[in-house]
């Protein structure tokens, strides 16, 4: 058997595996949680400690703590992988210096998140159990994911285009924005996914920030709780829940599907003027 | 157009935060309760809270887990108004006010699957210090036992130990749990194990056919009718806690608890009413 | 180079930006420090290695097992999720039919955004029996690993896939245009060219690893013990964090502060060293 053959049936064998294995996990979800799945369970508050009713009010919580958490972190981590990659030699302190940071910042235990982000969100900038403290929790967390993959995105564009650029007598910043983003997007976008992903799978972090309050939120200030945590609730906490574990789990999947293919489509829309074609 | 596309979902957005991003709520107006604490007796706590503010129009109670000495804690700083415990004050909190509101028994918990239909105080002792390690010394199959224990601090871990006459470093544990959820899916999973949990939890899951069934405690059954009547020994209590005497809407929400009007809110938690 | 003013005013606003990410780690460090310092008053650092045992209540604080149990779980899963991550990405480009690789790395976004609790769950549910038939007590260092390889393999996976699509064209038909196999083509030209990239998502799912608390939580067993096999029962520092911190008072709650500087600690000697090692020279 030739090498060739050997890794495409070992990498065809991978690919089977771990879908293998996620389609049991998904199949899992849907089997315990699509009979339970209504429209009123979607639209309904929680009752009975979350047995009975539906989930609504944490619907609407989720995506607001996800909207505080993205806006707040994507111009950040552009900015700063825009910084790292264009503006700043590679191996010099100052980069060395940020890109540490944020593996260090990558490796903090989501518990930890939590108990600082009460620390200072909550308790030193007096903003409470709230969605804020939630989401900008949950940006901190996610600025190393959103900044390492737009970073690396820029700096595998091939230099050829910001010498061509600066032939042709284009400023950095319209090279920049016409060119090298438009090339990166794949990974800005690679980056955008698992941010997403991450921020609404988070549960340690939410529990001491956004909070346990199942009621529909006023405003922002208003304590949430999130998809996540409602979904440990009812499996860990409450006798009985399992069932709406299920089918609150598998509306976050399908939430994730939906938010997912916005972000692909918004970020496309914003990044991607083609001016070049590979 | 795509221009257009972009500036309209901008202009949306932008629109949606400023929305919500109000002033913090009017305090004057509407009467904020918080309480945090222990996520055993969170869940009671939200629907008091939900019957309280359908009493109450100009009332919110907010509930926060983070755990009973979270809970005992942020009453003593003020940052709670009422703290949530699932276990009785120590000695070093008796600065604070605590009012019961429910109790809760612990049983002894085995795999459905397991012969053994009752174990004495001495073979449950012996079975956690690691003395009796296979179940056919107790009468079973000839399988190792794998021994589940409660996390470190605990109120369950704590009345188990003093009930047995225990210290944690004797225990020798296979596994280790935090909930009672996780306590019960452990046993559930292995044909072996032995742990303990609340039985108003137990006694629900095994009548929703989960595979567990509750040992006896010294010839009395593990029940919540055997706690409630003070006949099934080993039972913990659910406070509420507070810094000085409570006043206003918090002292309101404790007669409120305190009363009979929310006892099918405790029974439908798998806790037990205290008689009034 | 000679910069324009404006671009010279972009540089300092950007740089404000990218040292927030420093000031963060800064800021929890102090935080962490800060809340472990009653424990550090009285009992002296050797102790967290030399106690008998770990029962805070009785005032014994050995970290050992803990960091054991840390380091070979998070090893362990991004042995299996690296590979397994790398092949996911090579699969959905440049050996899957278009439609097939699209639905492929759907999958793998959706599986980056679902809950650690819903992978406890499902792995105390289903893979800890499992892994009990075959050696009791089922919940495991195994079961932990295996876990944790499923929640950081989308991490990899996506990482190394938009590494790839960022390897210029022209090398890889270059490359065909030598004769080269497809697996030649990959291992020759695509994988060198990626190699940053893919190396920059691995860091990101060993972190992932490392902090994560609520699925291995649910699945290693919880046994403050040093792990002599797979099928021990372990507890690693995050766990024991979550385990205790609802019920732990005084000195108790400090020293489960103490266990999280020893692990940002470690994580801090792991990257440096990565970064000394790595001096990948680089365009400019």
């Amino acid at each position: 058997m030739t090498k060739n053959t050997l890794a495409t049936g070992l990498i065809w064998l991978a690919a089977i595996l771990v879908s293998g294995v996620f389609f049991w996990l998904l199949s899992d979800i849907l089997i315990h949680g699509l009979p339970h799945l209504s429209w009123s369970f979607l639209v309904e508050a929680p009752r009975n400690a979350g047995r009975s009713g539906g989930i609504g009010s944490i619907i609407v919580s989720t995506v607001l703590i996800l909207a505080v958490a993205m806006v707040t972190a994507a111009p950040l981590s552009l900015a700063t992988a825009v910084l790292l990659s264009e503006f700043t030699r590679y191996d010099s302190v100052f980069g060395r210096l940020v890109r540490s940071s944020l593996d260090v910042l990558a490796g903090v235990p989501s518990i930890v998140f939590g108990l600082f982000g009460n620390a200072f969100f909550c308790i030193y900038l007096d903003l409470g159990f709230s969605i804020l403290s939630g989401g900008l929790t949950l940006a901190c967390m996610v600025l190393p994911i959103l900044i390492r993959t737009a970073e690396e995105g820029l700096q595998a564009t091939p230099n050829d285009y910001r010498l061509a650029a600066a032939a042709l007598g284009m400023s950095r910043s319209a090279a920049l924005v016409h060119l090298l983003l438009t090339t990166a997007t794949p990974a800005l976008v690679a980056g955008l996914m698992l941010g997403i992903g991450r921020a609404v799978a988070e549960t340690a972090a939410l529990i001491f920030t956004s909070g346990y309050v199942d009621r529909m939120p006023d405003s922002l200030f208003d304590s949430g709780r999130a998809l996540s945590v409602h979904i440990y609730d009812l499996s860990m906490n409450v006798a009985g829940g399992d069932t709406n574990a299920y089918s609150s789990a598998l509306v976050l999947i399908i939430l994730l599907l939906i938010i997912n293919s916005i972000a692909m489509n918004l970020a496309k829309q914003w990044l991607h003027r083609s001016v070049v074609t590979v | 157009m795509k221009k257009l596309g972009m500036v309209v979902t901008l202009i949306v957005l932008i629109g949606a935060v400023w929305g919500f991003l109000r002033t913090k709520p009017d305090d004057t107006k509407i009467e904020k309760l918080v309480l945090t604490g222990s996520s055993t007796v969170a869940p009671l706590a939200v629907e008091i809270g939900k019957r309280f503010e359908s009493l109450h129009s100009n009332v919110r109670v907010d509930v926060q887990t983070g755990g009973s000495s979270r809970g005992v804690s942020d009453a003593r700083a003020g940052l709670a108004d009422i703290g949530m415990a699932s276990r009785a004050l120590k000695d070093d909190e008796k600065d604070l006010l605590s009012f019961t509101v429910a109790l809760d028994g612990i049983s002894v918990i085995l795999n459905k699957a397991n012969p053994v239909e009752a174990l004495n105080k001495q073979q449950i002792i012996d079975i956690y210090t690691g003395k009796i390690i296979n179940w056919k010394d107790v009468g079973g199959n000839d399988a190792p036992i794998t021994v589940v224990n409660k996390a470190e601090g605990r109120s369950t871990l704590e009345l188990f130990l003093h009930y047995f006459g225990l210290k944690n470093t004797e225990v020798k544990p296979q596994v280790v749990i935090g909930d009672n959820q996780q306590g019960i899916k452990t046993v559930v999973g292995n044909p072996d194990a032995i742990g303990y949990v609340s039985v108003g939890t137990a006694e629900y899951e095994a009548g929703q056919g989960a595979a567990i069934k509750l040992l006896p405690l010294e010839g009395i059954a593990a029940s919540v009718e055997n706690v409630r009547n003070r006949s099934f020994p080993l039972s913990r209590p659910l406070n509420l806690v507070t810094h000085t005497e409570p006043a206003g809407i918090a002292k309101d929400f404790i007669e409120f608890a305190g009363s009979t009007q929310v006892n099918d809110l405790i029974e439908a938690q798998y806790f037990v009413p205290i008689p009034r | 180079m000679s910069l324009s003013r404006a671009d010279r005013q972009l540089i300092t606003l950007l740089r404000g930006c990218a040292l927030l990410a420093a000031v963060i780690v800064l800021l929890i460090l102090l935080f962490l420090v800060k809340e472990s310092w009653p424990v550090l008053q009285h009992v002296a650092l050797t102790r967290f290695v030399s106690d008998a045992s770990w029962h805070p209540v009785d005032g014994l604080y050995k970290l050992t097992p803990m960091l054991s149990a840390t380091l070979y779980s998070t090893l362990g899963a991004v042995f299996l999720a690296a590979p397994l991550g790398i092949a996911s990405a090579l699969f959905s480009r440049y050996y899957a039919p278009p439609f097939l690789a699209g639905c492929y790395r759907r999958l793998i976004e959706l599986l980056a955004g679902i809950p650690s609790v819903v992978y406890g769950f499902w792995g105390l549910i289903t893979l800890a029996p499992l892994i009990g038939r075959l050696h009791p007590p089922g919940v495991s260092l195994l079961a932990g690993i295996l876990v944790l390889t499923l929640m950081i393999l989308p991490t990899v996976a996506l990482t190394a896939d938009a590494a790839l699509a960022a390897v210029p064209i022209a090398y890889l038909r270059g490359a065909a245009a030598l004769g080269l196999s497809r697996w030649g083509l990959i291992s020759g030209v695509a994988l060198p060219a990626a190699r940053s990239g893919i190396i920059a998502g691995i860091m990101l799912a060993a972190g992932r690893a490392i902090g994560e608390t609520m699925a291995v939580l649910m699945v290693a067993g919880n046994v403050v013990q040093q792990p002599l096999g797979l099928f021990d029962s372990v507890r690693t520092l995050t766990s024991n964090i979550a385990l205790e911190m609802a019920y732990a008072t005084g000195e108790h709650r400090a020293a489960l502060f103490v266990s999280g500087v020893a692990l940002m600690s470690t994580v801090l000697v792991v990257v440096g060293t990565a970064e000394l090692l790595s001096r990948e020279p680089h365009h400019d």
